[in-house]
């Protein structure tokens, strides 16, 4: 459903067939809708079973990376003597993505579920939702969900009267981008700096605490109870185009367009009837520019290249850019890429840890440059330092933050050269609406 | 132990290395030196500088070499285009924001931002943007925290946390405002702190003690032993014009890693007091070396000699006193200061030790007799020789008692009111030798500086007396002072000055607790 607005008849809803429902907030609200029989099911079933379930389904993480889910499950060795550890990512920071909080807000029983499913699943006791700071609502509503599957007796030592130990925990973050890296994640939820760390050792053999650990996205555990309900053939055959991508996406959309919200489609939508029909396309009177289709960790596409897009993990591949996190931004004609990408810029500037020097410095001196053309101070010479700082900040680093912000930079130049090169001879193209960054 | 050996190439050298041995670490045995910042051997991989990244063949991204396991048939490239390209950019990235402060810092010549940068960086910046500016900082004790310096390696936070397990300093805000914090109420006093300074490859922090004194190219650095403990670390003693103006840790395994204590860096300024015996003197005038020598043959003809040594002197001088002894009838007693122990928690074996003198193990193995009253027993029957005694706790009256007094040594102790004979020696920098540690690691050290006005090393000194007492002793250098204590002493057979080489040996099995 395209809460808050009116679901769309081309939807299909499964995460979001209960967004705006109040009721199914509650225990028994959440039961009338069949939940937690797929969690009865489980517990019945051997661990290794239900990760054959989920890679026959054809699940892929719906944080970013697009891994698949069953694959990742089954790093983790069953007996091997050491405590297991389930991390949900719920540290939704992801600028233009707000999918995860539309689960938590409306649905947190169905994220308990699938963590619990999913601890079950790669013999951990302990399942820990690590949850961005700001996101107060979502919060306590997974604690107040937590608090009623305690007292049923479907979480704790006795997991619904299996005998089985499932303990889940809500971890509030403090706000931090990178958290949402799953390595620095591991490190703020042991209570240290949200540094990611190196891999190797991977999650899978040595994560929270040092312990194998596996960690998914809210969306992809709030995707597992339904697979488990209806299969994993139910779940292939969500599917309009590539074989490699299977069941439903949520997609947040934000910007320049007229009704924007979570929507929810089958991989391999056509983007083009996404953003016209089911969004409703531009503002009266605007036209779309340019669209970041995942979060802006992603390339920004041409309305060319977005018009031909299939939305699935390979279809966004196909059109330069990635599926990412589902977090669409629209810009239309009103706006200036070379403003929006030195925004992109001071963002990751920001939210950089400083523990590695290309990122640190890399992110910041963009910014830099980018503010200056903006004010209409640049030259030349700054497109090609900041391309080559781009590659020498691609590739080089202990996590990808510092190649997103390259992304964004390159793909924008690569794209809209024209308006940053307007903005430095002084021809300022009509709409570009020029102001100075703030100093960085 | 075949299985544990991986074999790669690195630089088109062939490599032989125990699994899990990085590739830096791999490289440094066939001489190829990765530029790093923030991998140190003695501390935890932090892989966060990316300045030692390589390419390995068949991966796609380049491999930082600190953090990067060796594996079987690995084909490593150091200066691939890749590479050099990529570590160019690394450090123009480090320098965008660094004040390029060279002309004011003392970092400068020792520096290895400056050392890679002309290495392998570029010859201008492409920054045309304001440079961050941060105040520096005193971070307590000896440390100066140079913010606009720092390249955030993060070595001196992983030496407080994980060396020195005194977690004071930290990575304090994010992105390009991040810095080196320090906890409240937290000042780097800790007893071994002052190794960040040298940790440091920039100079970010700096030693508020050397502040301005020295240009690095301007010092002359040689190896020697610090003698403030019976730890015996290693040492540079670096100085300039002759003055020795500090100390630097000089790696050793089997002694001190990679530091020195605190107490020990600031243990220097002594080595250039002015108050310096300079002449030989008999009987209160300047004479030669012959005549001042002949004069204390003379006053010990027929006497008792009662010797009390300095528990830092060297082994051959203790060995030489030890023969005097031998000859005269005499006793020798020393006394040792004490302190509090203060051990390094994350390095083995390594503490600023009680015992606050560098040869009481040698001074013990030569049968000396360790009191604090060194002139027990003294009476006009002896004739007192103090062998760089400074004799503190002792009154004027005490070795007043003595039938004659003769003092060898750097300086006038002064309960000496009068001395028969003077003889002035060098002191630790001024001569070369050998010392025995706690564990019984025999260390050489060597002369940085010359000894001022007419002082002799204190072996030469000791054996020519020795000869003039009759003694065969021609010991016209440390070597064969050396060689004639390994002969002598059955602790130090087979021991000879190559061998001993710069890290030393231990004496074998002389002494209980010795580590093999």
């Amino acid at each position: 459903m395209g809460y808050p607005n009116k679901s769309h008849p081309r939807e299909t809803a499964v995460l979001s067939k209960h967004f705006g429902d109040p009721e199914a907030r509650t225990l028994d609200g959440w039961k009338k809708r069949g939940g937690y029989r797929a969690l009865e099911q489980a517990l019945a079933m051997t661990p290794t079973d239900i990760v054959n379930v989920v890679k026959d389904s054809g699940l892929r993480g719906r944080g970013g990376a697009g891994f698949p889910t069953g694959l990742k499950w089954s790093f983790m060795k069953q007996d091997d003597g050491k405590p297991h550890y389930l991390c949900c990512n719920a540290d939704e920071s992801e600028p233009g993505t707000f999918k995860d909080r539309e689960i938590m807000r409306w649905t947190p029983h169905s994220l308990i579920e699938g963590c619990a499913i999913g601890a079950y699943a790669i013999g951990a006791e302990t399942a820990y939702i690590y949850v961005r700071g700001e996101f107060t609502e979502p919060i306590r509503c997974l604690n107040e969900a937590l608090k009623e599957c305690y007292a049923a007796n479907i979480l704790g030592s006795n997991a619904m009267g299996t005998g089985k130990t499932i303990n889940i925990y809500v971890h509030s973050g403090a706000g931090a981008y990178i958290c949402g890296e799953e390595t620095a994640l591991m490190n703020s939820l042991e209570g240290r700096r949200g540094n990611p760390r190196i891999k190797p050792p991977f999650p899978a053999v040595s994560g929270l605490f040092g312990m194998p650990t596996t960690i998914n996205n809210v969306e992809t555990l709030a995707a597992v109870p339904h697979i488990l309900i209806n299969g994993a053939e139910w779940y292939k055959a969500m599917s309009l185009s590539s074989p490699k991508s299977m069941g439903t996406k949520l997609f947040s959309v934000c910007g320049n367009i007229a009704r924007p919200g979570n929507y929810e489609v089958v991989m391999g939508f056509p983007f083009k009837d996404f953003l016209y029909d089911l969004c409703g396309g531009p503002l009266a009177g605007r036209k779309f520019k340019g669209v970041i289709p995942g979060g802006c960790s992603v390339p920004i596409q041409t309305m060319d290249e977005a018009e031909a897009t299939m939305m699935d993990y390979e279809g966004f591949v196909a059109q330069g850019t990635m599926l990412g996190s589902g977090g669409v931004i629209i810009f239309d004609d009103a706006q200036s890429i070379p403003r929006m990408t030195a925004r992109h810029a001071r963002f990751f500037a920001h939210e950089s840890c400083a523990q590695c020097t290309q990122c640190r410095e890399g992110t910041a001196w963009s910014t830099k440059i980018l503010d200056r053309i903006v004010a209409g101070q640049g030259t030349f010479e700054d497109l090609d330092t900041l391309l080559e700082m781009a590659d020498n900040m691609t590739g080089k680093t202990i996590c990808v933050l510092s190649d997103s912000c390259a992304t964004v930079v390159v793909s924008a130049l690569q794209k809209y050269r024209h308006e940053f090169e307007a903005l430095i001879t002084g021809k300022r193209s009509s709409t570009v609406a020029v102001s100075s960054g703030a100093a960085a | 132990m075949a299985d544990n050996t991986v074999n790669l190439t690195i630089e088109g050298r062939a490599v032989s290395v125990p699994a899990g041995t990085s590739i830096l670490e791999a490289a440094k045995t066939v001489g190829v030196l990765i530029p790093h910042y923030c991998y140190h051997s003695g501390l935890p991989v932090a892989g966060v500088c990316r300045m030692c990244l390589v390419e390995v063949e068949k991966s796609p991204k380049l491999a930082p070499a600190c953090a990067t396991t060796v594996g079987e048939g690995q084909v490593v490239h150091v200066y691939s285009a890749k590479a050099l390209e990529a570590r160019k950019g690394v450090l123009e990235f480090l320098l965008i924001n660094h004040p390029l402060d060279c002309p004011i810092c003392d970092q400068s010549g020792e520096c290895e931002l400056q050392d890679y940068t002309f290495q392998e960086g570029r010859a201008d910046s492409r920054y045309r943007e304001p440079k961050r500016f941060n105040p520096m900082e005193d971070f307590g004790g000896d440390v100066l925290y140079v913010q606009n310096r720092c390249i955030l390696c993060t070595r001196c936070v992983r030496f407080m946390d994980d060396v020195h397990h005194a977690p004071v300093l930290n990575v304090t805000e994010r992105g390009d405002r991040a810095f080196i914090g320090k906890a409240p109420d937290a000042d780097l006093t800790q007893p071994w702190a002052a190794n960040v300074v040298d940790l440091c490859p920039v100079g970010a922090l700096v030693s508020k003690d050397f502040l301005n004194k020295a240009r690095a190219w301007e010092l002359d650095r040689t190896a020697s032993v610090c003698t403030g403990c019976s730890q015996g670390c290693n040492i540079t003693v670096e100085m300039r014009d002759n003055v020795v103006v500090r100390f630097k840790p000089r790696a050793n395994e089997h002694v001190n890693h990679f530091y020195m204590c605190d107490e020990g860096r600031a243990n220097y300024r002594w080595l250039n007091r002015p108050d310096r015996l300079e002449v030989p003197m008999a009987d209160g005038r300047p004479v030669d070396w012959e005549v001042a020598l002949a004069a204390t043959a003379a006053l010990l003809k027929g006497k008792k000699a009662h010797i009390v040594a300095n528990a830092s002197l060297s082994n051959e001088a203790m060995h030489l006193i030890k023969r005097i002894a031998g000859k005269t009838g005499g006793a020798v007693t020393y006394a040792v200061n004490t302190g509090i122990e203060a051990a390094l928690p994350g390095a083995t074996d390594l503490a600023v030790r009680a015992d606050r003198a560098a040869n009481a193990t040698a001074a013990e193995l030569f049968g000396f007799t360790r009191t604090s009253d060194v002139l027990s027993g003294l009476s006009a029957q002896h004739v007192l020789i103090i062998v760089d005694d400074a004799l503190d706790g002792i009154s004027a009256d005490a070795v007043a008692k003595a039938g004659a007094v003769i003092v060898i040594a750097t300086a006038m102790p002064t309960a000496v009111a009068r001395a028969n004979v003077v003889l002035p020696i060098a002191n630790v920098v001024e001569e070369e030798g050998t010392l025995t540690n706690l564990r019984g690691r025999v260390q050489r050290f060597l002369q940085s500086k010359q000894a001022p006005g007419l002082a002799r090393p204190s072996w030469f000194v000791l054996a020519d007396l020795l000869q003039s007492l009759g003694e065969v002793a021609p010991h016209l250098t440390a070597r064969a002072a050396f060689d004639a204590l390994a002969k002598a002493e059955p602790a130090f057979a087979g021991m000879n000055y190559d061998t001993l080489a710069l890290s030393g040996q231990t004496v074998p099995g002389a002494l209980a607790g010795a580590r093999a």
